[in-house]
Parts: structure tokens; C-alpha cells; sequence
């Protein structure tokens, strides 16, 4: 691959982007992921920012998230990255996995489930060519794929969510990848197979892109909803985790987390997504935790939360610092 | 006024096919030409107002209904964005959306509209819309499907909008936008090369039209969750368009059915199908599950036979049982001369439904609980929140007697043995005279004494309570 690269580069048969053919010249360094992050996309935490392209107006809420994704957005603020990878369980596809695949799109979100909350401006650019590689090692590895090149196409609010907090200035290309719904198809099982093979792809891509990203999977981890909005959604004396099931999953899942025990984590997806009714059922927490390598190494939590009683965890795998995971 | 009804209900795919490449496969084009003959159909109704209920419009506080009087946009289908762009401009009845919230809210349901620009109309509503009412000659009012509604919520919500209709002496045209089995291909296809998934969901698909072509809606409702089962993935429960659509026809089973077409859209069941209000000669039905008028705030989709175990019950201690709101419930204790019924709705303390001493029973505090389903009847008086809810005194009241009268029977006598009542209410100003009325027609007629008491609260959102003493059956 790596031969192949050199000869498209020598020959001009490829027009990837600057950065990474400077790095090829320079040093022939290879791709490399700075961090992996579990992100989640809750429009609400938009809503309590009050950014100006958000058109709903709120008195807070939320903070400990809020300050959760504070902390991550420190975390890599001096560390220097070309592209976000993203996958969204709000883009649902049934047809295999989906990429955005125009340079710029540009509209307005508005949250179908929670309208009052969400109606948001975008405007964020694609690196379209990472997203080619990641998507054509996918069909060679036999998944079923497809570029989304329809311009009218409005991206979900996942994505926009999950986009605004970890960048508010949404200065970094991204790659967005859809949520195939294998889970809802199959089974956890087969899911998990087949975002471990995205994954790996994925990861393969990157490195071979010569260029430094940052992987988000865009996912809550316990999904169990409130089916009630208090008055003022931003009410925190109504907000907690639904039930006490739910809290020990979520528990669960975070202590593997800090203490490098990422292969725990997939090992018990099926019963954590059956029983805590997980948003790992889109895919990204299996997808991402393949991209990292299956990392051994403790994740940082920057913050827990839960969101109308869902349960969310910013987390931070920092590749950099474990280069032997890179290799 | 004369009163309002339903003109003619319709099952329609959600897939945009039939809107943008209909000539793509002949399939494609039999269902494009069966929309265009339900669309002339709705036309010669002369119904003045569509109601959509689409299930690709997911919701999770309750349902949504579209309030913005004409939502403008293009729609782009998430999975089949490759086949093109559909603009659409639509006209809702921004009145009637905003009448059936109200009536929504009065049936104990969460409800909402939503008026927003830019809101993204589904593509089950925009299919449906653009090709059963092209030029927007009828207005129209969209509801969401709630992810975790279950039968109780999605019938009231059916309930709801008749009032309005019946209140509004309007013509309505039911519509349901969704699939029959909707496992699609999960790979890209060659139009031609479509058909159905799977020969299983082709054969339940076409017994579901067989009962529908015979006008037997209520039927195909009562198997919904049986059908969920076999043909449908399982993220959201049941097959729950046929619960509203069977509610908006007033449960009927006679109904007179044309199945316009049947045809597969990337593996997925497509149908049009016609349900005309005229009787037809079918209509025999078997009910086995209540007739639902006040949603009850139980939405226990979660719980849903055949699942799995939840957690919940996992981490209980053995004896109790996990609800999603109010005290846990626990199985009656068992000891010397304890009288326990299935029948009975369980304790929500460690107690026993009855005790024999001698030759009386001495039973525990009844409420008007559910076994089984732990629903009220009558509704509860509170939501989770602890708001007032409005709620049939009447209905509690005489679900207690009901109770009273399956634990005497499980120690082997009747409501006949009843010697001693004490009752409880909760809110002797509301509730006295309509207890009263109930108790008449039933207790009172068996003559026990009675002491009534009003008092602050009951450990469930429950209004009545009855404390009694029977005469213990002899025993051999």
C-alpha cells in the first residue's frame, strides 16, 4: 500500500490533500490517531451552550457534561490534528455503512424528536479524500458501502451535536459515517463484526492517509428515556439515570474504560446493549474501540452525565501518549 | 353539525421509490399506480382532512403532531439518497393539530405540536402526502410514532383524534405510512432484481393482506405483536400503525378491504391498501385485550412479552418485582392461613391478600391495580412528576369490588361473604358521590356495613381503597 502511495504521489495520480503529502516528503511518516473519544450527541447539551447558531435559548443545564467536554476540548487544544473521523447513530442506514461525500454541507438541523431544543445553522467541510480511503478499504474488505453525494442531503443532529461540542469553531474537516443498523437486523454479535472490520479499515486508512485525526464515536451508553419533559427541560432537580440497572451498567462500562480493558468492553456488548438498551447498538463504541487497536491502555473520563435520564460518558483514548499502539 | 367520521382509511409505503423512480421496476410502478388510484379514491370521499400517522417518525416524550400550517423543505432519504430530492410543500390543519393535543392531553396522553422551520418531515409523511394529495386539496395533520408506546397509548391516541373529528363534523381519511415486513436488503440491488426478503415474510405479509382485503382490521391489530415478531426488526416493538388504524376505525372487523397492490421495495412489504367504512360481511372478532379510553401512563413497551429479562428483575430481591414508577411490588407472603390469588394484584408490601381466623377473612387494604398489567382503571390520579391527573372514580372504584371479589373466590366464597367495609378516599369532595353510585350497584346490594374515610394519600396513585371483612367459606 504504502508503494502505491508513493507511486500515486510520484506520478500525480492523486490529488490527496497538502498535508499528507508533505509528510510523506519530509519523513514518510505514516497516519496517526491522536485520540479516540466517546462523544455523545444529546442536543441538549447544545441547547445549554447557547451558541449563535442555535436558535432555542436556554439557562443552563447540563454542566457536568458541558464541563466534560471542556475538559476533552483542552486535552487536545495544543495537539496538532488534520480531520475528525465521526460516526453518528443519528444517520441510521440499513443499506451497509454510508459516507458523507461532498466537500461542504451547509443548512439547518432541526432535531425531529426534540424541535424545541435543537434547530441549529451548519456549515462543515468533508475531507473528502480520507473519507474515499476509509470508504474503499471497506468495500475491499467486502462490507457493503456507499458515498452520500446528494447536496440537498441534511446531515443529522448527531453529528451536528457531537461536531459542535467537541469543535465549536468547526475549523477541522470531518469524515461522517453512518450508523448501519446491523444490530436492529441480526443480532449485537453481528453488529460488533462487522464495526470491528470498519474499524480496522478505518484504522488501516488512517495510517496509510499519512495525516493525524481524531476518531468520535457519537453515542450515549445507557439509552433508557424519560418519556416526560419537565416544564423547563433544562431543570436539573428532574434529571438522573432511570433506573439503578442502568447506573451499574453505565458503572460498568466506565471502570473497564479507566482501567484499559477495552477487549472487557466488547467482550459484554451483547449483554450491556441488550440490558441497559445501550446506543452501542448503532455501532460507534464497537467501531471506535476496533479503530483504537482495542487500546490497553486506561481511557480518561472527563465526564458522566446523564441526559433525560440516558447515561453519557466523555471519554478520551490519548493514542499519542501510547505510540506502541500505533505501530 | 352533523357529526364527523372516518371516509376511508389507508395503508401506504414509506420507501421514495414510488415517488422518484417508480418506472425503475414494475413493481415500483404497480404501487405508484395504486397510489394514484387512492388518491383519486380520497379525492371522490370528499373528505376534507388526511391524517397521517407515520412510522418513520420516530418520538420519545410522548407524540409529536405537525402544526406548521405549510412546512416547506426537501427531503433526502437517509438510506436511498442516491435516488434523488423530493420538495415538498404541504398544507396542515394547524387548528385540528393543535385540538387533538388538547384531546390528547384530556386522554392522559403526552402530546406536543411542533411549528418549527425547517422541522425535517419524515419520509413515510412526505411519500405519503405528495402522491395521495398532489395539489394539497386537502388538509392534512401528521403524528409521530412514539418509540415506546404500547397498545393502551397508541389506541387512546386514535380515541383522541375521533373526538376531534367526531367534534368537528370532519370527513377524515385515515392514513398509516409504514412497511408490512420491512427487512430490507442489506446490500445495494438491481431494481429489477427486487422481491421480498424472505419467503416467510412473503407469506405473512399476504395472510395480513388477506385479513384486510376481508375488511378485518381489528383482527390484524390483535396480532400485532405476533407479527412484530415474525417479520419486523426489532428495534422499535410492535406493530403498532395497525393499533392506531384499528383505533380510528372504532375496533372494527368488518370493514369492506381492496388491496390496491403488493409489491416489495428493497426487500421491504409495500402495500395500498383501501378500508372503506361500509360493513361488510365479516365482522365476527375475538378481543383479548381491554378496550382502552384513558392512558394510564404505563408505557411498558420494555417489558414486552418475549423479551428478555430485564436487569431490573435481575438485581431485584427475589420476592419484589421492578415497576417503572411507584413502590416496588412483592408476592404475598405465604404463611398459616394466608389466602393468596393470581387473580389479585400484587402487594406493594410483605402481606398476604387475605388471612382466615376462625370463620372470618380478614383481607388486606384492596386498590383498583391490575393483576398482571399493575394499570389502573379510571386512570391514576397523579403522573410520575406527581401532577394531577383527571381520572374515572366510578372505574376504580368499581375494579376494587372486582378484586374484593377474585381473593374471596380463591379462598373459595363470593362477594356474597362480605360483612365489614372500611373505605378510603383519597378526595371525599371529588370522589363520594361516584364511589357511592358504583358501591350501590354492587356491595350494596350485598349489605355489609360501611365506615368511609377521607385521608391524605394511598401508597399508589390510586383514589379508593377497601379494607374488608368476609365470612370465611367452611372449611372441609
Amino acid at each position: 500500500m504504502f508503494e502505491s502511495w508513493v507511486q500515486r504521489v510520484v506520478f500525480g495520480l492523486n490529488a490527496d490533500a497538502d498535508i499528507a503529502v508533505k509528510r510523506l516528503a519530509c519523513n514518510m511518516t505514516q497516519g496517526e490517531i491522536v485520540a479516540g473519544c466517546l462523544a455523545p450527541h444529546p442536543p441538549h447539551l447544545v441547547y445549554a451552550e447557547n451558541p449563535p447558531q442555535n436558535e432555542p435559548v436556554a439557562e443552563g443545564g447540563w454542566e457536568q457534561l458541558r464541563w466534560g467536554y471542556e475538559r476533552l476540548r483542552d486535552s487536545l487544544k495544543d495537539v496538532d490534528y488534520d480531520a475528525i473521523v465521526l460516526l453518528s447513530p443519528h444517520w441510521q442506514t440499513y443499506v451497509g455503512t454510508h459516507f458523507l461525500g461532498l466537500p461542504n454541507f451547509k443548512s439547518l438541523s432541526v432535531d425531529p424528536v426534540f424541535p424545541n431544543l435543537f434547530r441549529y445553522h451548519y456549515d462543515l467541510n468533508i475531507d473528502v479524500d480520507l473519507t474515499r480511503k476509509i470508504h474503499d478499504k471497506a468495500a475491499e474488505a467486502g462490507l457493503a458501502v456507499k458515498m452520500m453525494e446528494n447536496p440537498d442531503f441534511r446531515v443529522d443532529y448527531g453529528t451536528i451535536t457531537t461536531g459542535h461540542m467537541f469543535n465549536p469553531g468547526w475549523d477541522k474537516p470531518l469524515v461522517v459515517v453512518s450508523s448501519n443498523r446491523s444490530r436492529d437486523y441480526y443480532s449485537v454479535e453481528v453488529m460488533q463484526e462487522m464495526m470491528i472490520e470498519l474499524g480496522r479499515v478505518t484504522r488501516e486508512a488512517i495510517l496509510e492517509s499519512g495525516k493525524k485525526v481524531v476518531v468520535l464515536a457519537s453515542n450515549s451508553l445507557s439509552h433508557r428515556h424519560f418519556t416526560t419533559e419537565s416544564e423547563i427541560p433544562e431543570d436539573m432537580s428532574k434529571e438522573h439515570i432511570t433506573s439503578h440497572a442502568m447506573h451499574l451498567w453505565d458503572m460498568r462500562m466506565i471502570d473497564y474504560i479507566r482501567s484499559g480493558q477495552a477487549q472487557r468492553i466488547l467482550d459484554e456488548m451483547p449483554e450491556f446493549t441488550e440490558q441497559a438498551i445501550a446506543e452501542s447498538d448503532g455501532g460507534g463504541l464497537s467501531w471506535l474501540l476496533s479503530t483504537l487497536d482495542t487500546p490497553t491502555y486506561p481511557g480518561i473520563l472527563h465526564g458522566y452525565g446523564t441526559i433525560i435520564g440516558t447515561g453519557n460518558a466523555i471519554v478520551e483514548w490519548p493514542e499519542r501518549n501510547h505510540k506502541e499502539a500505533s505501530q | 353539525m352533523s357529526e364527523g367520521g372516518i371516509v376511508g382509511s389507508f395503508i401506504v409505503p414509506v420507501h421514495p421509490h414510488t415517488v422518484l423512480v417508480p418506472e425503475q421496476n414494475e413493481g415500483w410502478q404497480r404501487l405508484r399506480n395504486a397510489f394514484d388510484e387512492a388518491a383519486q379514491r380520497i379525492k371522490d370521499s370528499n373528505a376534507d382532512l388526511l391524517v397521517i400517522y407515520s412510522t418513520t417518525w420516530p418520538s420519545i416524550i410522548g407524540h409529536q403532531i405537525q402544526a406548521d400550517p405549510n412546512p416547506e423543505w426537501v427531503m433526502v432519504d437517509h438510506d436511498f439518497h442516491d435516488l434523488g430530492s423530493i420538495p415538498y410543500s404541504f398544507n396542515i390543519d394547524s387548528e385540528f393539530a393543535h385540538a387533538w393535543d388538547e384531546a390528547n392531553k384530556k386522554r392522559g396522553l403526552k402530546s406536543r405540536t411542533v411549528n418549527y422551520t425547517g422541522f425535517p418531515i419524515d419520509v413515510g409523511s412526505v411519500v405519503a402526502l405528495k402522491l395521495l394529495n398532489p395539489e394539497n386539496a386537502i388538509p392534512a395533520v401528521i403524528v409521530s410514532s412514539n418509540v415506546y408506546a404500547n397498545r393502551s397509548e397508541t389506541t387512546v391516541l386514535a380515541k383522541s383524534c375521533l373526538d376531534v373529528i367526531k367534534a368537528t363534523g370532519r370527513k377524515a381519511v385515515a392514513v398509516t405510512a409504514m412497511s408490512l415486513s420491512n427487512r430490507m436488503f442489506t446490500t445495494a440491488i438491481d431494481p429489477k432484481d427486487d422481491k421480498i426478503h424472505s419467503l416467510k415474510d412473503d407469506e405473512w405479509n399476504r395472510k395480513i393482506l388477506e385479513f384486510l382485503g376481508e375488511g378485518r382490521l381489528e383482527d390484524v391489530g390483535q396480532l400485532s405483536r405476533t407479527i412484530h415478531k415474525q417479520i419486523r426488526v426489532q428495534k422499535v416493538v410492535a406493530f403498532k400503525p395497525m393499533w392506531w388504524l384499528a383505533g380510528m376505525n372504532e375496533n372494527r372487523n368488518n370493514l369492506t378491504g381492496d388491496v390496491l397492490a403488493y409489491e416489495a421495495i428493497h426487500g421491504a412489504g409495500g402495500a395500498v391498501v383501501h378500508l372503506d367504512p361500509t360493513p361488510s360481511g365479516a365482522g365476527d372478532k375475538e378481543y383479548d385485550e381491554d378496550d382502552v379510553e384513558f392512558f394510564s401512563g404505563e408505557r411498558n413497551v420494555l417489558d414486552a412479552e418475549g423479551d428478555a429479562p430485564s436487569f431490573d428483575a435481575q438485581l431485584s430481591q427475589p420476592q419484589q418485582t421492578a415497576t417503572s414508577s411507584g413502590p416496588a411490588l412483592w408476592e404475598p407472603t405465604t404463611g398459616e392461613s394466608s389466602v393468596n390469588s393470581d387473580a389479585a394484584p400484587k402487594p406493594v408490601g410483605m402481606y398476604p391478600h387475605a388471612r382466615r381466623v376462625g370463620d372470618l377473612l380478614y383481607l388486606s387494604g384492596v386498590g383498583p391495580r391490575q393483576p398482571g398489567t399493575n394499570a389502573i382503571p379510571g386512570g391514576p390520579i397523579c403522573d410520575e412528576q406527581g401532577a394531577p391527573l383527571n381520572y374515572d372514580i366510578k372505574a376504580q372504584t368499581k375494579a376494587v369490588v372486582d378484586n374484593i371479589t377474585r381473593i374471596l373466590e380463591e379462598a373459595g366464597g363470593s362477594i356474597d361473604d362480605v360483612l365489614d367495609v372500611t373505605s378510603f378516599l383519597v378526595d371525599m369532595d371529588r370522589d363520594f358521590a361516584g364511589y357511592n353510585e358504583v358501591w350501590a350497584d354492587t356491595l350494596g346490594k350485598v349489605g355489609p356495613t360501611r365506615t368511609t374515610l377521607a385521608i391524605r394519600a394511598l401508597p399508589t396513585p390510586i383514589a379508593v381503597e377497601m379494607k374488608v371483612i368476609a365470612r370465611a367459606p367452611k372449611e372441609n
